[in-house]
């Protein structure tokens, strides 16, 4: 064929963490501290909920925006975890994972050339998603003496009169990153005065360490320009289920769900029936992984201090991103100079965004046992290039 | 952080002071002060090892054994449980709603030692009425762990 492929696909970078798992995969017995995903199991009773609902035949699509069961039991979580009330039958659809949600929420707000402001580091998919809806991505390089939370200062520069809409991605995924109600009421204040949408990726919203996660949507003057994304996967441990939602006004959750409509269908069916029984029933399952997950983040920081590595107290997610800049190597070569000596993959900041050079992504999404060998090994290695010096 | 702290030691007795007060961002001498309150108000009351016998050669065999009592006046239940939980091969007694009074878990070497001490001692107790005796076949799961569980990791080794 020698008719060309879409401009804008070629045009997106494959993204850098593909490069970083072809080299780990191809090492067998090496210890890997770079995955996104929870490692516990979907709690059984959520599983067994699927497992029932293939039994009874409940094998066929449900509506658009997903069942009205699940769509309404989001809405009782919204309004019990943020103070939120959204209607269940027109604010509210059901996505194939919080991807879908990022996609399609961009495609129905963006017109061919409006910006799209993107802090960063942050999770690969949302520039990509801007470019293949048209837009301009304009990246905001975060700062870590900010504790890579967006300022007030830093989205006001960024605006122009083409900005359309902000991504909020919080608590972050690479950096463990939150913002904070202070910080969500600076920046609202101003996305209010320059009159622009906001799709806040709440994903990890309920994995935080310090208060409970607070969503911009429940600032006063936010909830009619903000889209709140979520899903199952990091809360339930449900990655595979490849389920999430969008709540937002109901003018653009009706154009979300013609795109869903002709692209998608609907979300699994299997899946929405187990979303029902871990919105029902889940509470303590998410309260013993918190739990889980906050003592192997203070287990690393405190690995990392007693190796006197620079990382800021991240609350959030089930990241840590310590920087390596001392060692006068770029994130990549860090990254894979540490596989080779020690065998232990950890992502290269950089795969998240310009802003992440000089950093790691270090997940804890892994048990103590093997934590604890990877922070010795790491121990090791810092020792060694700081004697090489 | 005692309730995090207990369920942390629930989970590894062995873990040392060092590594809780870490994981509970506590100082060392807290946890410690914490767990000695716990032993003296009796909260802890042991820190066992969870074995599977079946892996080993050493024989042993556990029944399950319902007993209905006529309790005692003024003392309930309670005398008639010590006299059944005062024998060292009973590992457990648990007081029970429903259909009987008393579960009594025994843990002997063979299946005759344990006929011997529900036809020998557990029945000839005054108070108790009958006894229903369930011998245990296998294992899967005991104190929260499931026995032969494989851990391998599912997941692809790098994602975003």
């Amino acid at each position: 064929m020698s008719k060309p492929l879409s401009n804008i696909v070629e045009s997106i970078k494959p993204s850098g963490i593909r490069k970083f798992f072809d080299i780990v995969s191809e090492m067998k017995d090496a210890i890997s501290l770079g995955v996104g995903e929870p490692d516990f199991d979907t709690p059984w009773h959520i599983r067994d909920e699927g497992i029932y609902a293939l039994e009874k035949g409940k094998t066929f699509y449900t509506s658009n925006a997903g069942l009205k069961e699940l769509r309404e039991e989001i809405c009782n979580y919204i309004q019990r975890s943020q103070g939120i009330s959204y209607d269940p039958l027109s604010e509210v659809i059901v996505t194939v994972g919080g991807s879908e949600a990022i996609d399609i929420g961009l495609r129905a707000i963006i017109n061919y050339g409006d910006e799209v402001i993107i802090p960063q580091p942050a999770y690969v998919s949302y520039e990509p998603c801007a470019m293949l809806a048209g837009a301009k991505p304009v990246i905001i390089n975060l700062k870590a003496e900010n504790e890579f939370r967006l300022t007030a200062e830093e989205l006001e520069n960024a605006i122009t009169d083409k900005t359309k809409v902000l991504i909020l991605p919080f608590p972050n995924n690479p950096t463990g990153a939150i913002m904070e109600k202070e910080d969500l009421e600076k920046i609202a204040k101003i996305i209010i005065e320059k009159d622009i949408y906001v799709m806040s990726d709440e994903i990890y919203g309920e994995l935080t360490y310090k208060n409970k996660h607070v969503s911009i949507a429940s600032i006063e003057g936010m909830k009619e320009r903000t889209i709140l994304i979520n899903g199952f996967s990091k809360a339930y441990a449900m990655t595979g289920w490849r389920l999430g939602y969008a709540c937002g006004p109901k003018e653009i959750i009706k154009q979300m769900t013609k795109i869903h409509q002709f692209a998608i269908m609907c979300a699994p069916t299997t899946s929405q029936y187990a979303a029902v029984e871990a919105l029902k029933n889940g509470d303590e399952d998410v309260k013993m992984m918190r739990q889980a997950y906050n003592q192997r983040r203070r287990f690393l920081l405190n690995a990392f201090k007693e190796m006197n590595l620079e990382c800021f107290e991240p609350y959030g997610a089930f990241y840590v991103f310590p920087c390596i800049k001392e060692f006068g190597m770029t994130s990549e070569e860090f990254a894979t100079k540490f596989l080779e000596e020690e065998k232990v993959a950890a992502v290269p900041g950089n795969a998240f965004g310009e802003s992440g050079e000089g950093y790691l992504r270090i997940s804890y999404a892994y048990s103590l046992e093997n934590l604890k060998i990877a922070m010795e090994r790491l121990k090791r290695f810092v020792e060694n290039l700081r004697k090489q010096k | 952080m005692r309730d995090e702290l207990l369920s942390l030691i629930e989970k590894n007795s062995r873990i040392d002071l060092k590594e809780l007060a870490v994981l509970l961002e506590q100082e060392e001498i807290d946890v410690a002060n914490e767990i000695a309150k716990l032993e003296s108000e009796g909260i802890i009351c042991g820190y066992h090892t969870l074995i599977n016998w079946d892996k080993t050669n050493i024989e042993k065999v556990n029944a399950l054994i319902e007993v209905k009592v006529t309790p005692q006046r003024g003392q309930g239940f309670d005398k008639i449980a010590e006299r059944i939980y005062n024998y060292p091969e009973v590992r457990a007694v648990y007081l029970i709603s429903g259909g009987y009074d008393l579960l009594v878990i025994l843990e002997q070497k063979s299946l005759r030692e344990i006929a011997n001490f529900v036809s020998d001692k557990l029945s000839t107790l005054d108070s108790v009425l009958s006894t229903a005796t369930h011998f245990v076949l296998k294992k899967y799961k005991d104190h929260g762990t499931i026995f032969d569980k494989k851990s391998t990791d599912e997941r692809e080794v790098i994602t975003p």
